[in-house]
């Protein structure tokens, strides 16, 4: 079984476009959640999200591309060209180009694009009618998200095995899974693998509102995201794209590639229980822990830090403490948790790859991202959440957490990769 | 056309050291030309079509007006009620197709340890149908009039979370889009899970466009033939080829350790022996290299295919190089060939996994079903296809399944016959 480690990063992240910005935004504990500006959300219970400044033009969009490619598309196409850039294998794909595959999550795929259009074709709901010939002729693309990782696959040039994952919150992490099994398993080299995702939109702020999930700190945006927090009130809805380039270690270290971080198990389980409801004892998480770190070879001892899933919500937040103590027993207490939700919000499919991006860089510059906004301790919620600042501490081993819709618990443990040692 | 001397198939290392073997040892079909496996297969022997006048919306205002609907599925018949204002028209679909391809498997996820069963299936379009009912909601009457249901109604991975929850399968849940190829790469992800241990595994595929914002994306795309009559509506491979029909379904089948199965006395439909995916680059089909890849992964050659289940867009340039990639593996009229979507329209995720299912059938009786619709194969493609009357081949064995998605997507399976047979 080939082993994979992570050579490249690339992030399109609220408050930060770029990889260097986003590791300052998390290490400083900026907030980037505000009022939405995105559209008039006037009328929602919940008028806060964390919104990524993202001109077109400056990434090289033109009009015809800014029109055509969904935000969640353009997000994508940055943050992979970041990461390939970013890793130095470029050349690699070009000369191999079958052995480069693309792996992209997303929950709601190209719901911005497919919103607008709804809009066009029903003269803005007034018919059901719908006028097919004013719709966009990518339509179908917005459709099928597999339009997302075709448009990465086209850009970077992979003509391996390409597929967009999708299952709800945890698209992030089951996509880089998915890559990392294509790794193992000898189908490809190079996975660009990753999660994409542009929520804030009517129709996806009417969902979370219909279900009370969202935050309603409207009075104040800035600490509206407060995972394990006391006064927290629900998630704040983000956006954005994390893209990792996968790699086989042999690959990576022929060619003196700097792995940030060895990708040493990545473990999915579902509790079969309610489409929206965490089931009480938090069992299936707990032991998607176990099952990720048994994969990784590893005991609850040597975890360093625990990039957690921390939406915000009531239940999810003392769900996964539950799960945590339950799998790490006694470690639980003494590692290090924390939510970067609490900084960029929750991107919904893009969130478990930008855990992940942040626990390969907690790993590269030995520091520990904060919870921001954790003031009041919840009295059920009694782990360390790294309040407010950034720890500088040894981090050799991350185990990062990722929970959603449809019962689906996904865990991955990242390692400080070992190029020395033999194989 | 027959092979008069077949190659001799090369043993597969059975042993600890080889990979696990994954069987398919139940299927579920909800297909436009038949509700449930044997109706449907039947229907596909007989040649019969499923293809017809569009009833589930008013289609009388746009240009193409038949598609694929599947007989006799009554939402309220198959789906308990209190999950009808939660679930989109294809979940409840994949709820039937996974219930028989369990059934049919004869196993009880409750007896299964407790993360041994999982779920990786594969859509396209997630649930279009309330995905309008959200759209028509906010932009009609406001956000306040959204179904609380909307999001894991209409997300892409209602149907495994909905069917994980049905059965009380715990393992790992996800859905894989790549359009039509889908149905073959949540095979193929299914099987990984397998030979990590999983004792088993629902997946396939399952779409449903049949609702007017679906069909605008469709027309909006310009991939649909413009026939009138259902026989017209998707010719591939033939010299007038025009465009595809759209239907709805697919199939689920269930996947097993084939050691386990044997213990419990299952023989199974066929192993799932290689599977592949490729990306077209450039002016580059990647197509053909999916199929080697496949071939290489079960450790077989082309000489060992004893029929081909073509992806058959039926568009002139995409049968070509499709005909292209067959010739160059097998040579011209190398192998039957056959494309029985032709009976069901492309479903999305749900094709490529119907047609799993339909060479799964064939091995195990031995008898190739037909392409219709295509009358006569077009010059420049030199392909033995299977038009008519089905195809009798008393040696058939393995079974290659090609399918390809809208941008570039080519995935390959090789299937073969059970050993014990």
């Amino acid at each position: 079984m080939n082993r994979v480690v992570i050579t490249g990063i690339g992030v399109v992240a609220p408050g930060a476009v770029g990889t260097a910005g986003f590791w300052d935004l998390l290490t400083v504990g900026r907030t980037a959640t505000r009022r939405v500006t995105l559209f008039d959300a006037c009328g929602y219970r919940s008028r806060v999200a964390a919104e990524v400044d993202f001109t077109p033009a400056a990434h090289g969009f033109d009009l015809a591309d800014t029109e055509r490619l969904d935000r969640a598309a353009q997000f994508a196409l940055v943050a992979a060209r970041e990461a390939v850039a970013d890793s130095g294998v470029a050349d690699r794909i070009g000369r191999n180009p079958l052995r480069t595959g693309v792996s992209l999550g997303s929950a709601i795929g190209c719901t911005t694009s497919l919103a607008t259009q709804y809009a066009i074709l029903s003269d803005c709901g007034t018919t059901w009618t719908l006028d097919h010939t004013e719709a966009a002729e990518s339509l179908y693309d917005y459709f099928v998200p597999s339009s997302l990782a075709a448009t990465v696959a086209r850009d970077r040039g992979a003509q391996g095995p390409v597929a967009l994952v999708s299952s709800g919150c945890t698209s992030g992490l089951d996509a880089v899974g998915h890559g990392a099994d294509l790794i193992r398993e000898g189908s490809a080299d190079i996975v660009v693998a990753g999660g994409t995702e542009a929520p804030i939109v009517p129709i996806a702020m009417a969902c979370f509102d219909r279900l009370r999930l969202t935050s309603s700190r409207n009075d104040d945006p800035a600490t509206a995201s407060r995972p394990f927090d006391r006064t927290r009130d629900g998630f704040v809805l983000g956006e954005g794209a994390a893209v990792l380039v996968l790699e086989e270690l042999e690959h990576a270290r022929r060619r003196g590639a700097r792995p940030y971080a060895e990708l040493s198990a990545v473990t999915a389980h579902s509790s079969a229980h309610h489409m929206t409801g965490l089931r009480p004892g938090a069992l299936e998480m707990a032991d998607a822990i176990r099952a990720a770190l048994d994969q990784a070879r590893l005991n609850p001892a040597d975890v360093d830090y625990i990039s957690a899933h921390g939406a915000g919500t009531r239940h999810n937040d003392r769900h996964e403490t539950h799960a945590l103590k339950e799998s790490l027993g006694g470690s639980a207490h003494r590692v290090p948790v924390s939510s970067i939700k609490s900084m960029i919000g929750h991107a919904l499919g893009a969130a478990g790859a930008l855990d992940l991006a942040a626990s390969a860089l907690a790993i590269r510059h030995d520091t520990v991202p904060p919870t921001a906004n954790l003031h009041e301790p919840d009295p059920t919620c009694d782990l360390d959440y790294t309040p407010l600042f950034a720890r500088e501490q040894r981090t050799s081993t991350v185990l990062t957490v990722a929970s959603g819709f449809g019962g689906f618990h996904t865990a991955a443990v990242l390692t400080r990769p070992r190029l020395k040692e033999a194989a | 056309m027959t092979k008069a001397t077949q190659a001799p198939e090369p043993a597969r290392p059975a042993g600890a050291e080889g990979p696990r073997q994954t069987l398919v040892t139940g299927i579920g079909v909800a297909a436009p030309n038949g509700l449930g496996t044997r109706a449907w297969w039947d229907a596909v022997l007989c040649g019969r079509t499923g293809l017809g006048p569009i009833t589930r919306f008013d289609a009388s205002g746009y240009p193409v007006r038949i598609a694929g609907e599947i007989p006799g599925f009554v939402d309220e018949d198959h789906i308990p009620s209190r999950l009808l204002p939660s679930t989109d028209r294809g979940t409840r679909i994949a709820l039937v197709a996974a219930e028989e391809a369990l059934r049919d498997a004869n196993v009880s996820p409750a007896d299964l340890p407790a993360y041994g069963a999982g779920v990786i299936t594969a859509s396209s379009a997630g649930g279009a149908e309330f995905g309008e009912r959200g759209l028509a909601a906010l932009w009609s009457k406001g956000a306040q009039h959204v179904s609380a249901y909307q999001s894991f109604a209409s997300f892409h991975a209602a149907a495994p979370a909905q069917i994980s929850i049905r059965h009380r399968l715990r393992g790992h849940g996800s859905t894989v889009v790549s359009e039509q190829a889908g149905g073959i790469d949540a095979l193929a992800r299914a099987r990984r899970r397998i030979r990590d241990g999983a004792c088993l595994m629902v997946t396939g595929g399952i779409d449903s466009t049949l609702c007017a914002w679906g069909w605008a994306a469709h027309l909006a795309d310009g991939r649909l033939s413009p026939a009138t009559e259902p026989a017209r509506a998707y010719r591939p491979f033939a010299a007038t080829a025009d465009g595809h029909a759209v239907g709805e379904g697919g199939a689920l089948l269930v996947l097993e350790d084939a050691r386990a199965a044997a213990r419990r006395g299952a023989t199974g439909y066929g192993v799932i022996a290689g599977c592949a995916a490729t990306f077209d680059g450039p002016d580059r089909p990647t197509l053909r290299q999916a199929a080697e890849l496949a071939l290489a992964d079960a450790g077989l050659a082309p000489e060992h295919v004893d029929v081909v289940f073509a992806d058959g867009a039926a568009e002139r340039r995409a049968d070509l190089v499709e005909s292209q990639a067959l010739c160059a593996l097998f040579g011209p009229y190398g192998v039957p060939v056959t494309v029985p979507k032709t009976m069901t329209g492309r479903l999305g995720a749900g094709g490529s996994a119907l047609d799993v299912a339909a060479a799964l059938l064939a091995l195990r009786e031995k008898v190739v079903p037909p392409t219709t619709g295509t009358g006569r194969v077009a010059d420049d493609c030199p392909l033995d296809l299977v038009t008519g009357a089905p195809r009798e081949l008393p040696r058939l064995r393995v079974a290659l399944v090609l399918a390809r998605g809208r941008g570039g997507f080519n995935s390959a399976a090789v299937l073969r016959a059970p050993q014990t047979q």
